[in-house]
This record gives C-alpha cells, structure tokens and sequence, in this order.
C-alpha cells in the first residue's frame, strides 16, 4: 500500500512532526495508541505513538526522534512522498476517566504523545497539570497546545532557559508548592525518564502509568520481541500494552533488552538528554 | 528427489529440494497401482483425487492433473512442499505397505510447479455475482482459501491482512529454502486476479473491529491464526540473545534480516545456537541459523527421535545440514552475562516413560543430571496460542480454554451470528492444509447461508 506524506518537518532540533494520510487509523485511533510505519521496502517496522489526528482529514501525526537508520530514512521524507507501510491504531489506548487531578508529565517525543491523553483527561473532567521536560527551551514544542487542554502548565528544563531550571526530581516539590496532590500521573517519553519518574513516585504512593517503547515487529502479538517482566509476568507490550503501572515494571531487564540491537554501537538514545534525568 | 548438496545449501537460502523432471515424475506416477478403493484419498484432510491426478501424470496430460487436484486444493504447490504426506495421504498409501508408498507430495508439487511454469495459470468458472459481500481477517493458507472459493461462487470478496505482505506463516515463518515466497506470493496474485480485494495493514479489532466491519459485510470469515509465542517459564528467558521462534523466523523471512544491511532490519548472527523444541518450527529456526553462519547448532528436544513432530523429511535436512540434535533434554534455566545476554544453558536429562494423553512416551527428568552448555542464543520454538486480538476485541465469540474461537466442525461457524473462523485461530499451532480445509468448509457453509438469506 502507499501512505502519503503530508508534513514532515524538524520542528525542534532531531525531533520531528510527521503527519500522514491514514483515513482507517484517523478514523478509530485514541490516545496511547501506536502506529506501526516502514520507511520504504527495504525498511524496519518501526513503532511510533500517535500526538494528534483529524478524522475529517484522514491525517495522523506523530513526533519522532532521529535516532538511527529508520529514523533517519523517516526525516528524509517530503510532503508529497509515499511511505509503504502504516498501520494502526495498535495497542491498548490510555485508560481515559475522571481520576480527578491527573499529573501528565511529556518529555522527547513524548511531549507529543501525552497531548491527546491530557486533552481527553481535560475532556472527561479532570483537572489536568501537564509537565514538559526538555534540556533547553529550545527542545520544547506544543506549550500553546497544552494551555488549552490543562489547569496548568509547568516547564523544566536542564538548563534554566525556560520554566523551572532543574529536572523531574524536583516535580513532587513544584506541585507540593502549588498545593496539587495527583490522583494518577501519566508519563509518556524515553525510557530513563519513565523509569526515573517511577522511580520518584513509587515512596509518594502515587499511581504511575508508563508507555512502554520496547523494540517490535508485527505489534499483533504474534513475535514476541516486545515482551517485558511486569509485576513478575511476561507481558507482551503490543498486545497487553503499551501503558503498564511503572512501580511494577523490571527496568533493569527492560533496559537491556531494548539495547539488544545496538551492542557495539554507541547508544544513541543514552548519548542525548536523556541520562541527564540522573 | 534432487537436492541441493547439504554443503552447498548451508551458504544459501534458495530452495534445498529442486523438484522433479517430467521423466522421474511419470515414472513415479507409474507405481500407482490404481487402486478401486484407494486409502491414500482418506488420508487427504481435503480429500484430493490422489490416483486421479497421478494418472494423468502417467498418461502425459499434466494441465489435466492439475485441474483435477485443483477441484479441491487451490494451493497444490504450496501443500506439495510443506504437507506432513508421512502422516496423511502417504501413510495411507498400499505400495507403502512393503517399500516405499508413492511420493504424493512430490508429485503434487511436480503438477503445480509444471503449471506456473507454462506461466499461464487456468481462470475457473466463475459464477454471476451475487452481490453478497464477505470480509476475510488474515490472509494465511485459511483466509486464501475461503476467498478463492467464494470468489469463484460470485459473491464479493475483501482480505484485510495485518502485516505488509499476505501469506500468513507462509510469508513469515517457513523459510525461503523450504517455501520460496515467489510462490506464496504467485498463490495470493492469483486469488488477488480472482477479483478479491487486498487489504494489508490492516489489524482487525484495532483499525476496525468485527462488529463495525459486520455494518458493511454479509459475513465474516475469521482467520488470524496462531499468535502469541509459548516461553518455558524458566528463568533466564527475556535474556538478550533468547527469542521465539515466530521473532527469529519473522525478522529472517519476512523482514529479510539475511539480506542485512540491504534490507534495515537485524538478525543476530550467533555462532552457539540452542533451539528448543522438535516441531516443523524449530527445524526451520535451526536450519535458518546454520544458514546465518552459526558455527554449532543444538536442537534440544526433550523426547526421543521417534517422537520428533516435525516432517521426516525436514528432520533429514536437518541432521545432513549439520544441525546436533540434544534428544532426551530438557533446559531449566538460562544462565546471562553482566550485560544481560544469554551465555549458557542448564538442562536435565530425560528418559521416556509410560505413553502419556498424546499417545507419546512421556519424558521423565532424571534426578541429579543438571549439566551446562554455553551458548550465545537461544531461539524457543514449543508453540503458540491462538492470536488473542480477535477474541480480546469481539464481545460475544464463544472462547476455549486455550485462547482458540469456538467452532462447529461440520460448518466452521462461530457462537456468533454472520461470524465464521478456521485454521490456527480455531486449532491452535496446526497445518497449512488443516487450515485449507477449513477454510473449504467455511466457505460452502458461508455460501449456503448467504444464498438462503433472501
Ligand atoms: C509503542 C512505542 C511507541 C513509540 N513511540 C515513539 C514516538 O512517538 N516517537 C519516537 O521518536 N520514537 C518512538 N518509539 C521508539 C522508536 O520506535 C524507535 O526510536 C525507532 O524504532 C528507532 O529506529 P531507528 O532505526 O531509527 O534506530 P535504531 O538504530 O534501530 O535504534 C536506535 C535506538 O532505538 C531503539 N530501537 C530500535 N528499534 C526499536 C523499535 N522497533 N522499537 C523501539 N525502540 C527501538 C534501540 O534500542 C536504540 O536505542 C516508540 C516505540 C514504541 C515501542
Ligand atoms: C515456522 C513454521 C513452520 C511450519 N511448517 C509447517 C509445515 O511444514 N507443514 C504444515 O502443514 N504446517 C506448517 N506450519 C503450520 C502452518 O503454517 C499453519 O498451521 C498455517 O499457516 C495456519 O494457517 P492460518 O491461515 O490459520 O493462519 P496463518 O498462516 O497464521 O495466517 C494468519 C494471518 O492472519 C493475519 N492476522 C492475524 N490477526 C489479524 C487481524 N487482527 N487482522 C488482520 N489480519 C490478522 C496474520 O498476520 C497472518 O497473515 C508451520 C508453522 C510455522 C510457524
Ligand atoms: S493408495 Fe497409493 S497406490 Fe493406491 S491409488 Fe493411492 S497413491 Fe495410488
Ligand atoms: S511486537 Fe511482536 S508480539 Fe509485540
């Protein structure tokens, strides 16, 4: 089949917004799920969340990071050009009801993923503090788009540039300061941040949920590759996922599985920002 | 049959058994005595005319051969190639009672291999449309079948498929060397020329469900087949370097990890591989590793030879291609490095014991014979469970224990109305020609009910 490309542009450095003609996935995608896409015919399955639709237009978007050989061929792409394989929606969509006061914490790519989650958290009633992380200002995008759909908003990044200077460390304070307790905090971005976020949580008793990215393949549940320990069972995060309860999760394990394709190389997730949630 | 050399085909993923000449083919054919009541058709799930085509072999007329098993197999060459002929029609066959039985699969694929080659393919009979509209989920041995069928009885056909390319396991599972998928990919072309529409990327349940396809469809033919890779549950098994085999194979065949860096997505090239099991799948997976250089390979099984489920041929390959087979062993624990991959294996040994439900001897541990290997992979081929999207997604679809949808046998319809489903999504990890034959019954019963609807 054919997809056509209706925008791909870098809209912060290495992170890019890739809107495709997809009517079938437009018309029943939901927030926290995933579209499976391949770069041209001699490409990777590779998954990506979806940030946002228009199901009058037949368009999905997503923001992805150029992190290797897909990535890249995906950051190639113009308007106008066809990619060979886009399906979806996959995955269990997020769990979407009124929690009450909902901590949405974005960072990387999923800055852009978390958005339609706290857009239909704000829509069913709750009141949603959205968080973005980046290392600098420049890396954030979509804090307009956030205003509209949270109470608040609140920046951190690394450097001070912008919003709180510091990192996610320092968010259980920031919302102790402004007298928020969360009754569920979502997070949607790389690994270490999730893990991390988890990590700071799971002694406050708060109520995590993660969207796992293990390494996939078909996103039916028929290989296999993306299975990770949760709660002491196998899961299959295609399938049983992608949004697992981070207090339960083996990172340890999960880390090193995702790697399992990159050994010699240098791994180029690590070498960006993201060690910096340390 | 003639084959590749075993130390040509372990450097090469073309196919390992070249076929027969015309010659060889009727002089096979010539040992068919013809019999009046031939048991060789009983032993056919689908019960092709076995003395009918091999008689045309004999007297020349091939294109006569390959109409008649085409009245009841569309997919000859493909069954030829990968039907258990050892445990159905050959079984059944009366030369076999002293000597070999005829070699039905072989000629099988001799009289499909002869068509494609003519290059041009004989368009059935095909019925005035009804204006009835079916939708097929999968477009595996079941869900072709069930379209090339009600295709050619009129009615309007459309196959939503998963992943990017049709063919089910046929595409992602059985190896190149085994099923070329110039073949697979000739089957569905043919079906596609049939006037049935395609549709890949396409996840019924997530892209639409059953219920919101059944808006716009007379009926439904559900056939998603096995899915979800059985582990061993033991410890050690999300180690890096430990992968299913539907992850193995898939990354190879479909994904073309063989062609690696040509085609982006990577198969690790171990050169220690365990594979575990004793199927057609772990043959395939431990073939396919020697194909990738490995330098030993260990196919660990915990029964004895005899009760090795594989085809016999494949096991044959096998074992000439080099592939050591660990019988009578069970692993109980993958053993990792500091960096979270796979190093060694600790195993049990087994002796066989009473026959146990399966009719086969059951392995016992013996007490106290831990040993360990070290191996840099592990590919685990015990089986899989019906793919669990359909049944999670389509409230009211009656459900068995192990994950399969519920059935009848004489009909392959579903608890649910307008909802019919066959192959591996009803009988768990089975055949290629089951699936065919379910999806031959699902068909006539489908077209029954729509043409009674009026
Ligand atoms: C459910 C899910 C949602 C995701 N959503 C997004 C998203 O919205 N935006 C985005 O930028 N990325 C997302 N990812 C990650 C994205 O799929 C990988 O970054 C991408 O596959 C890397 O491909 P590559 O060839 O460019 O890099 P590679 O050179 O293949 O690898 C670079 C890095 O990516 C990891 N990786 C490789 N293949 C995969 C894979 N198939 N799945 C996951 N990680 C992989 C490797 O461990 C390595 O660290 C998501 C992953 C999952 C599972
Ligand atoms: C490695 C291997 C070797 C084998 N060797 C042999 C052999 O030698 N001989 C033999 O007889 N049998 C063999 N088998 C078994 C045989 O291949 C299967 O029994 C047979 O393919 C089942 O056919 P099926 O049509 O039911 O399902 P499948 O072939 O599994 O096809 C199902 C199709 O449905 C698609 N699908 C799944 N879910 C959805 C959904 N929700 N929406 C849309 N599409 C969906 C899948 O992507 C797939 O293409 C082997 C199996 C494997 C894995
Ligand atoms: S049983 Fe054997 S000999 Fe008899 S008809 Fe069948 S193939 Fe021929
Ligand atoms: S991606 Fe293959 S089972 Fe999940």
């Amino acid at each position: 089949m054919a997809y056509k490309i209706i925008e791909r542009r870098m809209i912060v450095p290495n992170l890019h917004e890739f809107i495709v003609e997809a009517p079938a996935v437009a018309e029943s995608v939901k927030p926290g799920n995933f579209v499976i896409v391949r770069p041209d015919e001699h490409g990777e399955r590779i998954p990506l969340s979806v940030a946002d639709w228009d199901r009058t237009a037949g368009t999905v978007t997503s923001i992805f990071m150029q992190v290797g050989g897909s990535t890249a061929k995906l950051a190639r792409l113009k308007p106008g050009n066809t990619i060979p394989t886009y399906v979806g929606p996959l995955g269990k969509e997020t769990v979407i009801q009124n929690f009450g006061a909902v901590l949405c914490l974005g960072g990387c790519y999923g800055i852009g993923s978390i958005y339609p989650i706290a857009r239909a958290l704000k829509e069913a009633g709750n009141k949603v503090y959205s968080v973005l992380e980046a290392r600098s200002s420049f890396l954030l995008y979509w804090e307009d788009k956030f205003h509209k759909v949270s109470d608040k908003v609140f920046i951190i990044t690394r450097d001070g540039t912008r919003g709180k200077k510091g990192h996610i460390g320092q968010i259980p304070e920031m919302l102790q300061q402004a007298g928020i307790v969360p009754n569920l905090t979502i997070v949607n971005g790389c690994t270490f941040q999730m893990m991390r976020m988890s990590q700071i949580t799971k002694p406050l008793g708060w109520k995590t949920i993660v969207n796992m990215n293990p390494i996939m393949i078909d996103g039916t549940g028929m290989c296999g590759v993306c299975r990770l320990s949760v709660g002491g069972k196998m899961k299959f995060a295609c399938v049983d996922g992608p949004d697992f309860d981070g207090h339960e999760i083996d990172w340890e394990e999960f880390l090193a599985r995702r790697k399992s394709y990159n050994p010699e190389e240098v791994d180029p997730l690590r070498h960006s920002s993201c060690r910096s949630h340390f | 049959m003639p084959k590749q050399t075993p130390w040509e085909r372990i450097k090469n993923f073309e196919e390992v058994a070249l076929g027969y000449p015309i010659e060889t083919a009727v002089e096979e054919a010539s040992r068919c005595l013809q019999c009046k009541k031939p048991f060789c058709n009983q032993g056919c799930p689908v019960g092709i005319d076995i003395p009918g085509f091999i008689k045309c072999i004999v007297e020349g007329d091939i294109a006569s051969g390959v109409k008649k098993i085409k009245e009841t197999n569309a997919l000859p060459a493909i069954c030829g190639r990968v039907c258990p002929q050892e445990e159905q029609c050959e079984k059944m066959c009366v030369v076999g009672k002293k000597g070999d039985p005829l070699s039905i699969g072989r000629l099988e694929r001799f009289v499909a291999d002869w068509e494609a080659a003519q290059g041009k393919i004989e368009v059935p009979d095909m019925a005035p449309k009804t204006g009835k509209k079916v939708a097929i989920v999968g477009a595996g041995p079941a869900g072709v079948t069930v379209a090339n069928d009600l295709i050619i009885l009129g009615h309007d056909v459309t196959i939503f498929e998963a992943l990017h390319e049709c063919g089910g396991v046929l595409m992602y599972g059985i190896p190149e060397f085994r099923l070329p998928k110039r073949i697979v990919n000739r089957e569905v072309e043919y079906v596609r020329s049939l006037g049935v529409k395609i549709y890949t990327d396409f996840v019924v349940g997530k892209t639409r469900t059953v219920d919101q396809l059944l808006k716009e469809f007379d009926a439904i033919f559900v056939g998603s087949g096995a899915g979800l890779p059985w582990f061993m549950e033991i410890p050690g098994e999300n180690l890096n370097g430990v992968f299913s085999a539907n992850e193995y194979l898939t990354r190879v065949n479909l994904m073309k990890g063989f062609r690696f860096p040509e085609y982006d997505t990577p198969v690790k090239r171990p050169s220690r591989v365990a594979v575990v099991g004793g199927g057609n799948v772990a043959m395939d997976s431990a073939r396919t590793a020697i194909r990738l250089g490995a330098d030993e390979v260990h196919l660990v099984y915990r029964r004895s030879r005899t009760e090795l489920p594989a085809r016999i041929e494949e096991v044959e390959n096998a074992e000439e291609e080099g592939v050591i087979f660990d019988l009578l062993t069970l692993p109980v624990r993958l053993i990792g490095d500091e960096r979270g991959w796979i190093k060694e294996m600790e195993c049990l040994r087994m002796e066989l014991g009473e026959p146990d439900s399966s009719g086969r001897r059951k392995p016992i541990p013996v007490e106290g014979s831990n040993f360990i290997v070290p191996f840099d992979a592990a590919v685990i081929a015990i089986g899989n469970s019906p793919n669990p999207l359909i049944p999670m997604t389509t409230p009211g679809l009656e459900i068995s224990k192990k994950g399969g949808i519920v059935t009848s046998a004489e009909t392959g319809q579903t608890s649910r109305p307008n909802i019919w489903a066959g192959g591996d999504i009803v009988r768990g990890a089975a055949t290629v020609i089951s699936a065919m034959g379910d999806g031959r019954i699902a068909a006539a019963s489908i077209h029954k009910h729509l043409m009674n609807k009026e």
